[in-house]
């Protein structure tokens, strides 16, 4: 029957192209969108991991309640022998210190006397002691737009947007004013060896990048760091290996009520990030929802419209003795058989589209201006296993709805009428 | 059911309401059939015959009296058990031919037997055999919108004993025809009814196929008013165009 079927479908175009198209076009639709979605939710948890909140962090609690505040007075101290145990402890995660600063960057003219001055982010990573994971972790070879890294103490990187715009050149030393650890005013001079660009709005417009034993030294942060980040060696983000992590870690200092004892948090656990995810997912699920109702509604029609085309063969099967639930369920598998078809096509496209835009991407920097989020300029899709099932759930639900609202005209046929309706057929 | 009937009726009413009146389409008809009767049920349009085709047919159910077909009493049957009735005992033949346009002429012919669940290689054969009876066998591969009404009533007819039915109904099978394919028609439907056995009742106000009929029920009104049985019906000594 089956096959009888198909050969129907396969030489009946009008009855079957309209459906086999709209399932194709929203399946493909679908799956861009999810892969694109996916693609921003990878962009934000990535790009957020990447320069803030780490796979996982510790900081104090002190520093932790006030985070957004960069309390460096609050800092861990001893890293030495904390980093040693965590190493010891959880020897999966790869843990680097951190140090973010504010200030103001000050370059001189050729007097010493201030020429320009301008608002900085700084951010302090090992960059100079081996082994360092930093390097791979901010992707600093590409992020290079002009100069070079770092070889050396007293130097520095800084985002290539600030130096056009201060215009300072690759081998310019200019001075950072900040405040020490204690609250005193911190001042050094730092040679800029490059200009670097992340792609990322929030720290493009002002960061300066140095190293972390500068940044100590300045800071008067000996031995000290305001956070300390871990990244799973892999650099994939597991958050169930990160929950056990950051429980058996807080319950070794659940005991302590000092301010200063550390705390650890998993990159979901910061900024609000699972309710960002949570949110995001929400969209593509409402998207996929609306696309099942409007896809139902269309394919509803289709069937209704295929129905009134077939009333001549349908009476007739009816007639012939095909029981009504058997020609319901036909019509069904007809649909479902076109559902199938247009699911994997629209599969098929939508894999390739998510695909380029996995590849190349989509420069969004003009919508980031204002951002404040850790989010890459550049949003790509990212194509999952579920990529390739996700558009089945539209092209097979929708058909289904759809089909078996408009199949339902089967059971309000009256047999009785069956001889004159196809006499007039 | 005694061995020598296939049909009866008894005080068979139709009643269909329109409005605050009642349409009487058949008014007591007590008619009996045995197999391998080629009967036709003649008058004038609204005298009822259809109605009594689609209650025979198992299509509709009686407003009153009984109806017994190959056994089973049509008014108790449920639409499972009629659908059921139709697909194994009963092939109908209409007007206007009513084959499904995508499907190849084999594929038309093919339909009921995939409808019975019968396997390929015998479907295959069983078509042929259909197909042959007709003379069709040779457009087998071909579209209906490729045949002349004559050949697609032809294909009809196939459909309809391709499952080797006890019964055949056919309603006004030649009125889209012209005269030689209506003959055509009408000498193959003798043919199968006098070698297979099967019985025809036809519904037909068409003097070319009263010409053939064994046996001539005349409707008014939806009362019968006359029956009458040939022992040789008279148009069959005059033709013999084959197909």
């Amino acid at each position: 029957m089956i096959r009888f079927l198909l050969k129907g479908i396969l030489r009946d175009r009008s009855r079957s192209l309209l459906p086999f198209l709209t399932i194709c076009f929203g399946v493909m639709l679908t799956v861009v969108l999810y892969s694109w979605m996916k693609g921003a939710e990878a962009n934000i948890a990535e790009s957020s991991a990447r320069f803030d909140y780490g796979h996982l962090k510790i900081m104090t609690r002190a520093y932790a309640e006030e985070a957004e505040l960069i309390p460096n007075e609050l800092a861990l101290v001893g890293v030495s022998e904390l980093m040693a145990k965590l190493a010891k402890d959880f020897p999966q995660i790869e843990w680097t210190p951190r140090i973010k600063f504010g200030g103001l960057l000050d370059l001189p003219d050729e007097k010493g006397e201030t020429l320009v001055q301008a608002p900085i982010s700084g951010l302090a990573v090992n960059l100079l002691n081996p082994p360092t994971p930093e390097k791979d972790i901010l992707n600093l070879e590409n992020a290079l737009a002009r100069g070079r890294l770092p070889q050396e103490a007293g130097e520095a990187l800084l985002s290539e947007e600030l130096a056009q715009r201060l215009g300072i050149k690759p081998g310019s030393v200019a001075t950072i004013i900040s405040q020490t650890m204690t609250g005193s005013l911190a001042l050094a001079n730092l040679r800029f060896v490059g200009t670097i660009r992340f792609g990322i709005q929030v720290l493009d417009a002002q960061a300066i990048l140095i190293d972390l034993a500068d940044a100590q030294r300045i800071l008067d942060m000996e031995d000290a760091s305001g956070e300390i980040l871990g990244f799973f060696k892999d650099g994939i983000f597991r958050q169930k290996v990160a929950e056990a992590i950051v429980n058996q870690f807080n319950a070794s200092f659940s005991q302590s009520s000092d301010r200063f004892s550390p705390i650890m948090k998993s990159l979901l656990d910061q900024g609000g990030l699972a309710d960002l995810l949570a949110m995001v997912q929400s969209v593509y699920s409402i998207i996929i929802f609306v696309f099942v109702l409007a896809m139902s509604v269309v394919l509803w029609n289709a069937g209704l419209m295929g129905n009134i085309r077939r009333f001549g063969e349908i009476g007739v099967r009816l007639a012939m003795g095909e029981d009504k639930g058997h020609l319901y369920r036909s019509l069904i598998s007809e649909s479902l058989i076109i559902g199938c078809l247009g699911s994997i096509v629209g599969t098929l496209g939508g894999l390739g589209i998510a695909y380029y835009l996995q590849v190349k991407g989509v420069n969004v920097a003009s919508i980031m201006e204002s951002s404040s989020i850790f989010i890459s300029e550049v949003m790509r899709a990212r194509i999952t296993w579920f990529s390739a099932v996700v558009g089945f759930i539209p092209g097979l639900g929708a058909t289904l709805i759809g089909s078996t609202l408009s199949a339902l005209g089967v059971y309000r046929r009256q047999t009785s009428g069956l001889m004159k309706e196809l006499e007039a057929y | 059911m005694e061995n020598n009937r296939l049909i009866l009726t008894q005080k068979l009413t139709k009643i269909y309401s329109m409005g605050q009146h009642q349409l009487y389409a058949l008014k007591e008809v007590d008619l009996s059939f045995g197999p391998g009767e080629f009967a036709g049920l003649v008058g004038p349009s609204g005298s009822g015959k259809t109605t009594f085709l689609n209650i025979v047919g198992s299509l509709d159910i009686p407003s009153k009296g009984k109806v017994e077909v190959l056994g089973r009493q049509i008014e108790t049957l449920s639409h499972k058990q009629a659908a059921e009735l139709r697909k194994r005992h009963i092939g109908f033949i209409f007007q206007t031919f009513n084959l499904l346009p995508v499907y190849t002429v084999f594929e038309n012919v093919e339909f009921p037997l995939i409808l019975l669940g019968v396997p390929a290689s015998e479907r295959r054969q069983r078509v042929m055999e259909a197909l042959e009876w007709v003379k069709l066998a040779d457009r087998a591969n071909s579209r209906p919108s490729q045949l002349s009404g004559g050949e697609c009533q032809r294909v009809a007819i196939a459909r309809a004993i391709v499952k080797k039915p006890a019964l055949i109904l056919a309603d006004e099978p030649t009125a889209n025809l012209d005269a030689q394919n209506s003959h055509n028609i009408l000498q193959i439907m003798v043919r199968l009814n006098q070698e297979l056995g099967t019985t025809f009742i036809f519904a037909t106000h068409d003097e070319k196929v009263i010409g053939y009929l064994k046996r001539k029920i005349t409707l008014v009104d939806g009362k019968v008013t006359k029956d009458e049985i040939f022992s040789s019906p008279p148009v069959m000594e005059g033709h013999h165009e084959s197909p």
